[in-house]
């Protein structure tokens, strides 16, 4: 089994969660759109501890600060630190049911969004409006969909 | 099998090495200006994401410029004759009143406004940073964009450049809360800045004492004097004036002109006195040295 077992599988799983992130879709819709870069880079981090742990999450998070056009840094952070829980976690996580799973993510994508949230407020003078927080509910109730969807592309291609 | 302590202590070392990279690329970012050059590599790197995540609603625009009745475009197309005939009457006298304002200028020893060079951009629609107010567009550093560049359209100031890539930038609106333009009242020439307030659609002039001549209604063009925009474009019209007692100024509040959610097409504009302002403090600086 060579290291580089399915590496490019896994990162085009992260290059179309970040797609997702940047897809233009109609305002209203805007601010229920789930945290696609987590949920993703989370299962891997579940799965794969060992490989995808924190070099993954500032290079994923850099890219998101790009192509967002936010601070340079911002995402690498709140997602270095989210990770950094799941990976010291991840017995723990794998070994619950998917509901309480959905819960765990819930948490963690809240805990990402503060870090953000709390990072911008030193730049900027911004304020959080509720809207910030709903995708918090939509990333919770699509993560049992990704969790199945990407065990079963880690089973096909046997990435390990 | 591999060791789990050293993985769990190396992972502490490795979190701490992320978040000391994190916190420093922040502040780098955000407070040295050399570091944008390195941002337009790292955007240019990029850019693929962007143009792919753009795909779709160009395809819903094909979609609806193709299902358009002959009705319709007929009567789009008489719609557009009309007012371009009307505009072409206008711009006659506007090159007669051009050239009498060059040569009034010449009598003043004012000097004379030359010609910008301008170029018509198209917005990419791409999800953007929550928390601040951007639109990306379709020319980047190719075609000579550069950050701090001013962009407008038909009805008057968007915002200024902020970042670039090789083939696509990002405008800053000017009612994103970082953003500050110093403007002037059309009506009596007072000056002011007005910041933007977050909200898409507000701006707000802040230290605007209780008895400036203001009223809901002036209209703001741009003063100038920030060197970034040029001068004379409409930026917004007052809607609120408000005066508590107590308050060591009045609360002022505006709206922009240019209807920022329904934006489509931007002009990017290139000050060509910019480059002569720039060097004549330097010369003046060196006649004085000498």
């Amino acid at each position: 089994m060579t290291p580089a077992n399915g590496r490019f599988k896994l990162i085009l799983t992260l290059i179309l969660a970040l797609l997702l992130t940047v897809l233009p879709v109609p305002e209203p819709l805007d601010s229920f759109r789930p945290d696609w870069v987590l949920l993703v880079l989370g299962y891997w981090c579940m799965a794969l501890p060992y490989r995808v742990s924190i070099g993954y999450a500032w290079i994923t998070g850099l890219t998101l600060d790009l192509l967002l056009g936010a601070p340079l840094g911002i995402h690498s952070l709140a997602l270095s630190i989210v990770v950094y829980i799941i990976v010291m976690n991840h017995r723990l996580i794998r070994n619950i049911s998917l509901w309480q799973q959905a819960l765990i993510v819930g948490f963690l994508v809240m805990l990402n969004k503060l870090i953000i949230f709390w990072a911008e407020k030193l730049l900027f003078d911004i304020s959080i409006t509720p809207m910030y927080l709903w995708s918090i509910l939509t990333t919770m109730l699509i993560w049992p969909w990704i969790f199945l969807i990407l065990r079963k592309i880690r089973r096909q291609f046997a990435i390990r | 099998m591999k060791p789990i302590f050293a993985t769990s202590t190396s992972l502490q070392l490795r979190l701490f090495l992320a978040v000391i990279a994190s916190l420093s690329l922040i502040v780098f970012d955000s407070k040295f200006d050399s570091f944008s050059n390195v941002r337009i590599y790292l955007n240019t790197a990029v850019s693929p994401l962007i143009y792919v995540a753009d795909i779709p609603s160009e395809m819903l625009k094909g979609v609806s410029n193709t299902v358009v009745s002959r009705r319709d475009l007929r009567k789009k197309v008489a719609e557009q004759k009309d007012k371009l005939f009307i505009q072409q009457v206008q711009l006659l006298e506007f090159k007669h009143l051009k050239q009498e304002n060059k040569r009034l200028r010449a009598l003043l020893n004012s000097p004379v406004h030359s010609d910008q060079r301008k170029l018509v951009a198209e917005i990419i629609t791409v999800n953007s940073d929550p928390f601040s107010l951007q639109v990306v567009i379709n020319k980047g550093a190719t075609d000579g964009v550069y950050i701090g560049q001013p962009i407008l359209n038909e009805q008057g100031v968007v915002g200024q450049i902020v970042d670039v890539a090789a083939t696509y930038s990002r405008v800053l609106l000017i009612s994103d809360i970082s953003h500050g333009i110093p403007v002037r009242v059309q009506r009596n020439d007072i000056r002011a800045i007005a910041n933007g307030s977050g909200e898409l659609n507000g701006l707000n002039l802040p230290y605007v004492p209780h008895s400036t001549d203001i009223q809901v209604g002036d209209v703001l063009v741009t003063s100038g004097l920030g060197g970034v925009f040029p001068e004379g474009y409409p930026v917004a019209t007052i809607s609120e004036f408000n005066y508590q007692i107590g308050q060591p100024y009045a609360q002022v509040e505006a709206k922009p002109v240019v209807a920022l959610e329904r934006i489509r097409y931007v002009l990017l504009v290139w000050d060509d006195e910019a480059k002569t302002t720039d060097t004549t403090p330097d010369e003046t600086n060196k006649e004085k040295a000498l």
